[in-house]
């Protein structure tokens, strides 16, 4: 499969004689002896990095290090002085002017840190500006930014203008405009970093939710480590306009490329980033749940194993329910000999989503009378969590 | 030994050459400013003094509420019991007529200032000249180019009263923000489609603001202008100061200070969408869809979705 972004080799110099600094830049020269000799910025070297479709792709790096260049360069806001960027395989770069329009009306979507609103228009012009730009009728333009307005729960406040807002109102306003024409790609550039911290956690599950009913790719701008791991499928991590790692939080994490990257990471809870899969233990005792397999079975196969408690999956590996030595016993004495593993489950156990953060998983596994197990989306058995094991990762990360 | 920088003489050569060689030019601007000026002018008359009356005090009650609507009928009865209805009225087609032609070179002059900083740096220092310049000064050309009567007030008016709106239409469409201008292209405006869609409606307030100054500064030339035989109010006010009349000057001053206020009260408030609750467009649109303006307050309560927490 290619990917949906496929960036090669991109540098901007903002100055006067970009190729004069290019030339430069290929003998060899760093940014610092470009710019005490010719004057000119490089704002972006050498960037290289793709996103997959349907993936958020993060871009991470404190103000200056040229992530804002960067994405303004895949809409070509800002023009790359060399290289080439791909979207859906067709280099950007090259696109006449006709082309290009065409382009950011079909394709991309943005968000704005400010959210750029048109104080002049209404909630839902405002959301159907890319609409109107691109000549679709009024009622077609009603209806998409309603719809999209509805998506963001604005759908009341059409008719409202955006000074009559809150912050996060009017960034889900921005949020709406970008996606009523449907794009593909959606470039988010620090576009929850104006919000106070608790709306800004909002709009990032927002945006989670908005990614789970429909896979846009979306690269998104952020300063802030902990938005990244929290939204980022993948980050690309920049510093002084190279980008210095791409990776999955928890392979930058485990491997950090350099100090700058590791830095980062510093002050970063571990409990974020790794999830309920990553800390799962395959040592418990599994039993299949049909009709060969009774209470007595299962007693038997605990106890050669030393094991109180035992994970009971159906033919195709779904997870069914925990049962204990206590509870089969019992369920052996009470319906003596004809009793099913149903009914000695142990009552209100709740498996964790393998996707879940270790903090969240923290509170579920201390209220638990039994290491918690963990399932996937198919809802198949993935392993279980003691607190043991919790406390012995914890100790390990820190 | 004298010395002496001869401009005035050239000034002088300058107004005769083209007084020689370019009459068919003045000639053809005499012709279409005298026929703007008598559009307008036939347009404000063709109304009984009532009629226009009222139309003002409706603007007024529209845009500025009834108290402002009030004071606008009390003001032009105190005109019209001054005996200076008339007089008045031609001020105002002077004023309507100079501003107009102003703000259609003016408008557009700010629109490429704007985009372009070479006109910008070549029409700035001309546009302080314009305006610093004493106004009397235009009126000895303009009466030289065009002769006396009501073309070249109102030509003196022009270029007396177009600076403001040339310098705030500029600086109105270079002071949208950056990531507003970002945000058309990424959504793929046209040029076209970025000045008309996003500069121009976002800068309106200041372009608005350039046409107030533009009409007060009009007003106050066109008084001006009665020396070289524009007419209207300007004439009272300048034979009260012909006879010493007092009481002549000041009824006639209190004529332009009503106009005045009239004129720059309805303008200003097309500028600052909030003064009057509402920007024009929308003011229009809930004149004639007031159910549609009160929707959002009925479904408001019905979904109690996210984002309605963070409304405080």
């Amino acid at each position: 499969m290619t990917a949906k972004i496929a960036v090669n080799g991109v540098t901007r110099i903002f100055g006067r004689h970009p190729r004069q600094a290019l030339d430069l830049l290929k003998a060899g020269l760093s940014k610092e002896e470009i710019f005490k000799r010719t004057g000119q910025t490089v704002g972006v070297l050498d960037a290289s990095f793709e996103v997959e479709a349907g993936e958020i792709f993060v871009i991470m790096g404190l103000s200056g290090s040229g992530k804002s260049t960067l994405v303004r360069m895949l809409n070509r806001l800002i023009d790359p002085t060399a290289g080439e960027i791909r979207i859906d395989g067709r280099d950007i770069t090259k696109l006449s002017r006709a082309e290009l329009t065409e382009l950011r009306r079909r394709d991309l979507g943005m968000v704005f840190q400010s959210f750029a609103l048109l104080p002049h228009l209404r909630v839902w012009e405002n959301a159907a500006f890319g609409l109107e730009i691109a000549g679709e009728s009024l009622k077609a333009r009603r209806d998409k930014a309603q719809q999209a307005l509805d998506a963001v729960g604005l759908g009341a406040y059409a008719e409202s203008f955006p000074r009559e807002l809150s912050g996060g109102m009017q960034q889900r306003v921005g949020l709406a405009r970008a996606l009523a024409n449907e794009p593909s790609v959606l470039l988010m550039d620090e576009a929850f970093s104006a919000l106070d911290p608790l709306i800004r956690t909002e709009m990032q599950d927002e945006l989670l939710r908005l990614q789970a009913e429909r896979q846009r790719t979306i690269v998104f701008i952020s300063h802030d480590l902990d938005e990244a791991i929290r939204i980022g499928d993948r980050l690309a991590i920049m510093e002084g306009g190279q980008i210095i790692q791409v990776g999955r939080p928890d392979e930058i994490l485990k491997q950090p490329a350099n100090d700058y990257v590791r830095s980062f990471f510093r002050n970063i809870d571990v409990t974020k980033i790794l999830t309920a899969g990553d800390i799962a233990r395959r040592d418990q005792v599994t039993l299949i749940r049909h009709t060969g397999e009774g209470p007595r079975a299962a007693v038997r196969q605990l106890r050669e194993r030393d094991r109180e408690f035992g994970y009971v999956q159906d033919g195709r590996r779904r997870f069914h329910g925990v049962v204990s030595v206590e509870t089969l016993v019992s369920a052996i004495e009470r319906h003596n000999g004809s009793a099913t593993l149903d009914e000695a489950l142990l009552p209100g156990i709740e498996p964790l989503p393998v996707d879940l953060p270790m903090d969240e998983v923290l509170p579920r596994i201390a209220s638990a009378p039994c290491p918690l197990p963990v399932v996937d989306g198919q809802g198949a058995y993935v392993g279980a969590i003691s607190k043991t094991a919790y406390l012995e990762t914890l100790g390990r990360t820190r | 030994m004298e010395f002496k920088l001869p401009i005035g003489d050239w000034a002088d050569a300058a107004v005769m050459f083209l007084l020689d060689h370019a009459q068919w030019l003045f000639d053809g601007i005499d012709l279409v400013v005298g026929a703007v000026a008598d559009g307008v002018q036939a347009a404000l008359t063709s109304l009984p003094g009532v009629g226009l009356a009222a139309i003002v005090v409706l603007i007024g009650l529209w845009r500025n509420g009834w108290r402002f609507a009030l004071f606008a009928a009390a003001s032009l009865l105190v005109v019209a019991g001054l005996g200076m209805w008339h007089q008045t009225v031609d001020t105002l087609a002077l004023v309507l007529t100079a501003t107009a032609i102003a703000l259609t070179i003016g408008v557009p002059l700010g629109i490429v200032a704007a985009r372009n900083d070479r006109v910008e740096t070549v029409v700035r220092p001309a546009l302080d000249l314009m305006q610093t310049m004493p106004a009397f000064v235009y009126l000895i050309p303009a009466a030289m180019l065009f002769g006396l009567g009501r073309v070249p007030g109102i030509i003196a008016t022009i270029i007396f009263a177009m600076p403001p709106v040339v310098r705030l239409t500029s600086l109105g469409i270079r002071q949208v923000p950056h990531e507003l201008v970002e945000a058309g292209l990424a959504f793929g405006c046209t040029p076209r489609q970025l000045l008309f869609k996003v500069q121009m409606p976002t800068a309106l307030p200041s372009i608005m603001a350039g046409i107030n100054q533009t009409i007060m500064l009009s007003l106050s030339m066109v008084v001006i202008a009665s020396m070289i035989g524009a007419g209207g109010v300007g004439n009272e006010v300048l034979r009260g100061i012909q006879r010493l009349d007092i009481g002549l000057g000041v009824e006639g001053g209190l004529a332009v200070v009503i106009l005045a206020i009239l004129l720059d009260r309805i303008t200003q408030s097309f500028g600052t969408p909030d003064a009057g609750g509402r920007s024009p467009r929308s003011a229009l649109r809930s004149l004639l869809n007031r159910r549609r303006a009160e929707r959002p307050k009925d479904d408001a309560h019905l979904s109690p979705t996210h984002g309605v927490t963070e409304a405080g």
